[in-house]
């Protein structure tokens, strides 16, 4: 299959050449690296410090196109790979490659691809390189659009596992239409209809010497969205057929999942509600590999996606044996010449979410919930469970003072289940309200300075934590930065954690060289996140694109 | 280490012919309009003025910043030279349904587009965001920046100047 593969890549160049003169190269590079030093202060001796003393993950990708034609690759080197992602990543290869070619409306993919049905719940390859995630598909996928308005998608592969692939075969057929594209008289009318649905089929032998496993395992998904002037409604409804897995402790029930939406925006006000129920919705491409390997879906974190530093110390990962959830999402900008808004108006961003338990109650008496081999529970859809995972409530409010300095206020309210949650271990309900003020101050034409102050308040876990950051850019090409994370609230082992960096950017090329401490944590990007380790060293970052 | 070599015979006599184009042409891809609509890339049109294509995430705060200050300007900018911004987000399921309430409530006066699955942002490269590109009369790209800075805007106005 790759002989082949390499083969067609090979001799269909210089035909390209010949055809089609419009070719174009292009590409990208990242590496990062890390020198690491021993840290008294961390724990951090010669004994625990990677052997290697010098990480680095890299890679590059290649991508050719024409006009109906494309062909890529992506070569990857990790000479090791740095502290935090997992030491299967530790090689070099070609991860990536696949050629693409569009032939009368047929899109036809061979080799790996990434892709997503719906919202993803069902089946969604992507990567999250800083993260180390990468689910692609090997294998072939084909798009058609036979009328307008209906676009249908379908595909056959299995997935990466690190430098390998996983044992499963996945096979996916996604088709959407969009009402009012396919029918001419409602071209115009000012609701727009989409529907959709998914089927998705995963195959792995059952070599399980307890268990009969089903082999084949298949899910289905519907889904529609509503667009009618200012206001967007949409859900998708997923169900999984019995997949006994590592993850649900090999029990025989189904699974289902449920996100519903709904939004409201005019100019300078947005509004947004969203709900999820997801029950034993895990689905992997090897049924005896756990959390986020190989995963065939997603299901999304409905949670606000945090980016100051201690608002990122307690993120949500999605729990897939069971949750349901709400969030609530507000965007409102006071409008400049009110009283209130002033000159320059002012911004609003509210935000609350919250995870619980499903209802759990035992199939029979004599069988205990989630028992392996057998239907594991029974679960009363709207019913709520007993435990809550988390919840979130944050205000920030961004005033312009002047033509030089701008304000942000930001304050967090944060409840977070480590029981549950993957992370930290039994700490309890941890609770913690975290302030935020940020500063933005033009001090000439392309001279800036920013600063951070953050506090982080909680009596659980490590206690509080206070944080300073200082940053100085001039635009278009250097920053540097100085900030102090500082955990005076741990009872062990008060901790500062300084670090300062220093970037030049020109175009799309970028140096960052940093030195300094990292703090231990789970670092969380949409819905998958990694645990990194304290640290202490040296980091260099180059990326780049042509 | 023989998989490398093909790889780089591939490329090697593929270079002749693209040692004849100049600039990248957009490439077409599919992205989603904020009313659920699929859009082709190649139906974006500026009348053979430029466009300011612009990769964001409602996560993402530089990204926010760059285009609330793009925002700011923007009259100005179209009047001298009628240039048109697209903000296209890679926010995936867990922010797809905020990405239109969180730009109307940003005020801005852009065309906005989701793509979903990143294929525009693979077709094009991108590795972080915000990543900008300023596209010619021919839809060709002829200048990209990676990252926000306050104040990058100016670059990105006389490049647009320059057009």
């Amino acid at each position: 299959m790759k002989k082949v593969l390499y083969g067609l890549l090979f001799c269909s160049g210089p035909l390209f050449c010949q055809g089609i003169q419009n070719g174009h190269l292009s590409g990208n590079f990242q590496s990062n690296s890390q020198l690491y030093y021993e840290d008294a202060d961390l724990g951090i001796t010669s004994e625990n410090l990677p052997s290697e003393k010098f990480l680095i993950n890299s890679f590059a990708n290649l991508l050719y196109t024409t006009s109906n034609f494309s062909a890529g690759m992506r070569y990857e080197a990790n000479h090791n790979v740095l502290l935090g992602f997992d030491k299967r990543y530790n090689g070099e290869g070609i991860t990536y490659r696949y050629t693409q070619f569009n032939k009368d409306g047929l899109d036809i993919t061979l080799g790996n691809f990434y892709e997503q049905f719906g919202s993803g719940m069902i089946l969604r390859a992507f990567e999250e390189r800083n993260l180390g995630y990468d689910n692609a598909f090997d294998g072939i996928r084909l798009k058609y659009s036979p009328f307008n308005g209906v676009y249908l998608k379908s595909l056959i592969g299995r997935q990466r596992l690190y430098f390998d692939k996983a044992e499963g075969i996945v096979r996916g057929f996604d088709g959407e239409i969009s009402l009012n594209e396919s029918f001419e008289s409602l071209s115009d009318i000012k609701t727009q209809v989409m529907i959709g649905g998914s089927f998705v089929s995963k195959f792995q032998k059952d070599l399980d010497p307890i268990y009969i496993l089903p082999e084949n395992v298949a899910s289905w998904a519907s889904r529609f969205s509503i667009y009618h002037g200012k206001w967007i409604m949409g859900a998708e409804y997923v169900y999984k057929y019995n997949d006994p897995s590592a993850t649900n402790n090999f029990i025989y029930k189904e699974g289902q999942a449920l996100l519903a939406n709904l939004g409201y925006s005019q100019k300078g006000f947005g509004f947004s509600l969203a709900a999820k129920r997801i029950d034993n919705m895990s689905f992997n491409s090897d049924r005896n590999l756990g959390g986020q390997e190989v995963s065939i879906n997603f299901l999304p974190a409905l949670t606000k996606q945090h980016t100051y530093a201690l608002a990122t110390i307690y993120p949500y990962g999605t729990i897939a044996n069971g949750e349901m959830g709400l969030q609530a999402d507000l965007n409102y900008k006071i409008k400049k010449g009110t009283l209130l808004g002033g000159k320059y108006g002012i911004g609003i961003l509210a935000n609350f979410s919250n995870a619980y338990s499903i209802h759990k109650a035992p199939i029979n008496e004599d069988t205990a919930i989630g028992e392996s081999g057998t239907l594991g529970y029974t679960s009363d859809f709207f019913k709520v469970g007993d435990d809550k995972y988390f919840q979130e409530y944050s205000l920030e409010i961004s005033k312009k003072i002047n033509r030089k300095l701008k304000l942000i206020g930001t304050y967090l309210n944060t409840h977070y289940n480590s029981n549950f949650i993957v992370g930290y271990g039994n700490y309890g309900m941890i609770k913690a309200g975290i302030w935020i003020l940020e500063t933005q101050y033009k001090l000439k034409p392309k001279h800036s300075i920013r600063t951070e102050l953050q506090h982080l308040k909680t009596a659980q876990h490590e206690g509080n934590w206070a944080m300073g950051l200082v940053e100085y850019t001039v635009s278009p090409h250097y920053f540097l930065a100085i900030q102090n994370l500082y955990n005076y609230g741990n009872k062990i082992n008060k901790t500062h954690y300084p670090n300062i960096s220093a970037g030049y950017t020109k175009n799309t090329t970028r140096f960052a060289l940093g030195y300094g401490k990292q703090r231990e944590g789970i670092f969380c990007v949409g819905g998958v996140c990694r645990n990194v380790p304290k640290s202490n060293g040296f980091s260099l970052s180059i990326t780049s694109s042509f | 280490m023989k998989k490398i070599l093909i790889l780089i015979l591939f490329i090697l006599t593929n270079t002749f012919c693209v040692a004849q184009t100049k600039n990248t042409k957009l490439p077409s891809v599919n992205v989603k309009s904020i009313n659920g609509k699929t859009v082709n890339t190649d139906t974006f049109e500026n009348e053979d003025n430029p466009i300011v294509i612009s990769f964001w995430a409602t996560w993402c705060k530089p990204c926010a910043k760059e285009l609330n200050a793009i925002s700011e300007v923007y009259d100005d900018w179209q009047e001298e030279t009628g240039v048109k911004v697209i903000a296209v987000s890679i926010d995936d399921s867990r922010n797809a349904a905020k990405v239109a309430p969180f730009a109307n409530g940003k005020d801005w006066p852009f065309e906005i587009y989701i793509d979903a699955n990143s294929d525009l942002k693979r077709a094009l490269n991108v590795n972080a965001i915000p990543h900008t590109f300023l596209l010619n009369a021919n839809k060709e790209i002829v200048w990209q920046h990676t990252s926000y800075l306050d104040g990058d805007e100016e670059e990105l106005y006389e490049e647009i100047l320059k057009l």
